[in-house]
């Protein structure tokens, strides 16, 4: 189901003018820096902005056009607010019934069971809100929220709110519900980690207006972006799993640009993986190094460079069919000559597996 | 007397000695000047008589210069205030039942009392265009509430009572009837027009401006017992006494005369 | 059985009439205030109006006002040229209703908009997004969520009504099973000198008074440790 959206929204000497279309399924991350907008956005696609005018259709489905606009309650719409909430008065189990009693629409509904095994929540269900901490009442909300049936799942900032414990335990939730749902889900976040992780498609937004979008590793690599030029400048890869070295804990991925050795991981060979690979872990070399203790290291090609602050410069390169970036000193790029079309060999120090 | 020893004890607190001192001179200054000045004298009102009281007092002062302070409520509440101790010299009831009381618990000073002035009621309903019969106005449609004192608290409402069941109407008008708390409440529940007539004191009545009186008629008085409205004295005092001789005396009678009193001897 | 109980307490048959008048005035003021002052509170509470200023202050005016003044302006409004002269609400019990109504209505409003206000408005979105529509979210979500403004608003509005007695006094013309309240018996009772009758009645308000506001602080205080 695709989801498009054209909203124009005058708020208190801020305005959002916003249109974009997301693919209809998987994560599509709202992304920017605070105050851009991104909150105001999804709480209009979700009609909580009565003055909100524009266009919002999701699949065949208009919630909001010139000629009408549905209001809330009667829109399939779920929404993850930022600051974990659970109705007080009910305990878990009942919160989780609230929505499933109130569908909305006719499609085929998630099964409870399969819900609460998902996020974890079967020993939680008869214990109240002031029992459990924020990231457990994140999980309900967001449980809450998927019971309800919902057409599109809007989660803004879902871990912002979370100190650092709660938001590793809850991420990989979100990596389950990413990997096992059909429902499109727009997903608001200001770190650029979590949606370099969970998002395959990127809205990127300033000052109320969307800047472009795309998808998620195209828009990470492009230099133009703030993206590419931050401390955490990454890139996003699939592979494939190939197989499993037992005697040292490896397992060898394949991809279109060569090989990549990660620590063992619980995968059949053949199964596609997502990687993350960060430019500051990224260096660069005429010939491949031997005698070196990196593993990783491959053919690339040099598709175009730009600054990077006063000693640094950035660079996107190109291995097979995939990008990625690197980070390099002007004074390297001087000596390697490197320039736009040259072929190198990237040494990655270190690979992180998304999922 | 009463606020130099409030004063005094302020200063007996030990806070600083300068306020002492001042205090101190402030009694003194008192005392010196009081000797100077005509006394006054604290008199206890019953609230119907508050009006005429005061015409009596400006007579009281421009005659013999001494002062009354005046201190209106009903006449119960005033009984109640004396016997915990308010300072009051005078005491002008609407009934004799509380001055008795004052005067066999110690409260006033024996042999004392007297009759000031005997009550008359009258029926009044403002609306109607004339009263000619009062019983047969009772009996009517038109008077679909009924005002009285309550006969429980107040010497009117008693009188009232009386009235009503003298006209064999006292079971008849229960449904109708409205008691006021006092006289003066039962006389506000006609003025408003809540009730639409009410046995009110014709005292009460003459105070209002004679274009405003509307129709009423007064009640003969010996459908009732007398209202026998008595002053008693509480403490001994140089201008507590003459103010009750002159309440005695024939200008004071022809004051409250006027004022739609009937005067204390009558039979 | 309990008019027998109360008998041997020493409560005269006028007064047992007064004490059930009271109660029934008492719990028809705090029923009616309850239906009127929700709407009420919730607007106060959610508005962003400019009238909510001056709404505010005529709610808690009878906080300030001495009842005197409340039930004379009612006893002119009630006579035969003022507004709500052709009702005859004067010496009626409907009309110590409605002075009631007014005498205790920011007791009811105002917990109740307090509580309202506390609630939020992210449950209430919360509840939109998961389907409920604008009076199933007030019964299955601001309800539950302001119980507790709803018992303070309610034992406040009985136990104040219990309490009246400066409107009563002028509007009510102290008629037996109609406006004779508890109050007023009791005024009566110390005026006619009769103390023995007024102490009985005192001491038994006065103890169903302590009552009701210890089931308020109880029930808060037990809220409070998590009970």
């Amino acid at each position: 189901m695709t989801v498009k959206v054209d909203m124009h929204l005058d708020k208190g000497g801020f305005r959002l003018e916003c249109a974009f279309e997301s693919p209809p399924s998987g994560f599509t991350a709202v992304f920017g820096p605070s105050g851009c907008g991104k909150t105001t956005l999804l709480r209009a696609i979700a009609g909580l902005e009565p003055e909100a005018r524009g266009l919002v259709k999701v699949g065949a489905d208009s919630w909001q056009d010139a000629n009408g606009c549905l209001p809330t309650h009667r829109r399939p719409v779920g929404y993850v607010f930022q600051h974990p909430s659970m109705f007080s008065h009910l305990d878990v189990h009942a919160n989780l019934r609230f929505g499933m009693r109130r569908r909305r629409s006719s499609d085929a509904a998630l099964d409870f069971d399969l819900v609460v095994e998902l996020l974890g929540l079967s020993d939680l269900l008869r214990r109240h809100a002031p029992g459990l901490s924020g990231g457990e009442r994140q999980r309900v909300a967001i449980a809450q929220a998927l019971l309800s049936n919902p057409r599109l799942l809007l989660m803004d900032e879902p871990l912002a709110a979370l100190d650092q414990a709660s938001r590793s335990v809850l991420l990989p939730y979100l990596d389950d519900i990413q990997r096992q749902l059909a429902i499109p889900v727009l997903y608001v976040s200001h770190a650029l980690d979590e949606v370099a992780r969970l998002t395959d498609h990127l809205v990127l937004m300033r000052d109320g207006r969307v800047v472009t979008s795309g998808g998620i590793n195209e828009l990470l690599t492009r230099l133009d972006l703030p993206m590419a030029h931050g401390r955490n400048a990454e890139a996003v890869l699939h592979a494939a799993v190939r197989a499993h070295d037992t005697r040292d804990e490896l397992t060898e991925l394949t991809f279109s640009g060569g090989h990549l050795w990660v620590p063992r991981v619980d995968a059949v060979p053949g199964a596609g993986v997502r990687l993350r690979i960060r430019a500051r872990d990224v260096s660069l070399a005429l010939q491949p190094l031997s005698g070196t203790s990196i593993l990783n290291s491959f053919p690339v090609v040099v598709a175009e460079i730009d600054d990077d602050g006063p000693s640094q410069v950035m660079v996107r390169l190109q291995a097979g069919d995939q990008t990625l970036l690197a980070r390099v000193t002007r004074r390297s790029q001087r000596l390697l000559a490197i320039e736009p079309g040259k072929h190198l060999h990237a040494q990655i120090k270190s690979v992180a597996l998304l999922a | 007397m009463a606020v130099c020893v409030t004063l005094g004890g302020l200063g007996n607190s030990g806070v600083s000695r300068l306020p002492l001192l001042r205090t101190l001179s402030l009694c003194l200054c008192c005392l010196a000047c009081s000797a100077a000045l005509a006394d006054q004298v604290r008199v206890a009102v019953a609230a119907n008589f508050a009006p005429t009281l005061e015409r009596l007092a400006d007579d009281f002062t421009a005659q013999t210069g001494h002062r009354l302070l005046i201190s209106s409520a009903s006449t119960g509440k005033h009984y109640a205030q004396i016997r915990n101790g308010a300072a009051f010299d005078v005491f002008l009831a609407a009934d004799i039942a509380r001055p008795k009381r004052l005067e066999v618990e110690g409260h006033a000073v024996a042999g004392s009392r007297f009759d000031y002035a005997r009550g008359r009621l009258v029926l009044w309903a403002p609306a109607a265009g004339a009263l000619h019969d009062a019983r047969a106005a009772l009996t009517g449609e038109q008077v679909r509430r009924l005002a009285i004192a309550n006969p429980r608290l107040a010497p009117y409402g008693v009188a009232a009572r009386q009235v009503l069941e003298a006209w064999g109407l006292w079971s008849d008008v229960q449904s109708r009837l409205v008691r006021g708390e006092n006289i003066g409440q039962a006389f506000q529940f006609v003025a408003t027009g809540n009730a639409q007539a009410g046995l009110v004191a014709l005292s009460q009545l003459l105070g209002l401006d004679a274009s405003a009186r509307g129709a009423y008629r007064e009640i003969a008085a010996d459908l009732h017992a007398p209202i026998r409205q008595q002053a008693v004295l509480l403490r001994p005092g140089r201008a507590a006494e003459s103010f009750l001789a002159y309440l005695r005396g024939p200008r004071a009678r022809a004051i409250i005369g006027e004022a739609g009193y009937a005067p204390p001897e009558t039979s | 059985m309990t008019g027998e109980l109360l008998q041997a307490a020493g409560l005269q048959p006028a007064d047992m009439q007064a004490l059930w008048l009271t109660l029934r005035l008492a719990a028809l003021t705090t029923l009616l205030l309850i239906l009127v002052g929700t709407p009420l509170a919730w607007w106060l509470a959610r508005t962003r109006s400019r009238l909510r200023a001056p709404v505010e202050a005529l709610v808690a005016l009878p906080l300030v006002l001495p009842p005197t003044v409340l039930g004379f302006y009612l006893l002119l409004a009630m006579g035969p040229n003022g507004p709500l002269g052709g009702l005859s609400l004067a010496f009626t019990f409907g009309g110590l209703l409605l002075g009631s109504m007014i005498y205790s209505l920011p007791f009811v409003v105002q917990p109740l908009r307090d509580a309202f206000a506390a609630i939020g408005e992210q449950p209430l979105e919360m509840a939109a997004c998961l389907g409920a529509n604008p009076v199933d979210r007030f019964r299955s979500v601001v309800l539950p969520l302001a119980r507790p403004g709803y018992v303070t608003a309610a034992v406040l509005g009985f136990a104040h009504t219990l309490g009246e007695f400066g409107v009563v006094l002028m509007i009510g013309g102290n008629i037996p099973g109609e406006t004779r309240v508890l109050s007023i018996a009791v005024y009566e009772h110390v005026e006619a000198l009769d103390y023995a009758n007024a102490h009985v009645l005192s001491a038994g308000l006065l103890l169903l008074s302590f009552i009701l506001l210890l089931l308020i602080y109880t029930s808060r205080f037990r809220r409070r440790t998590g009970a």
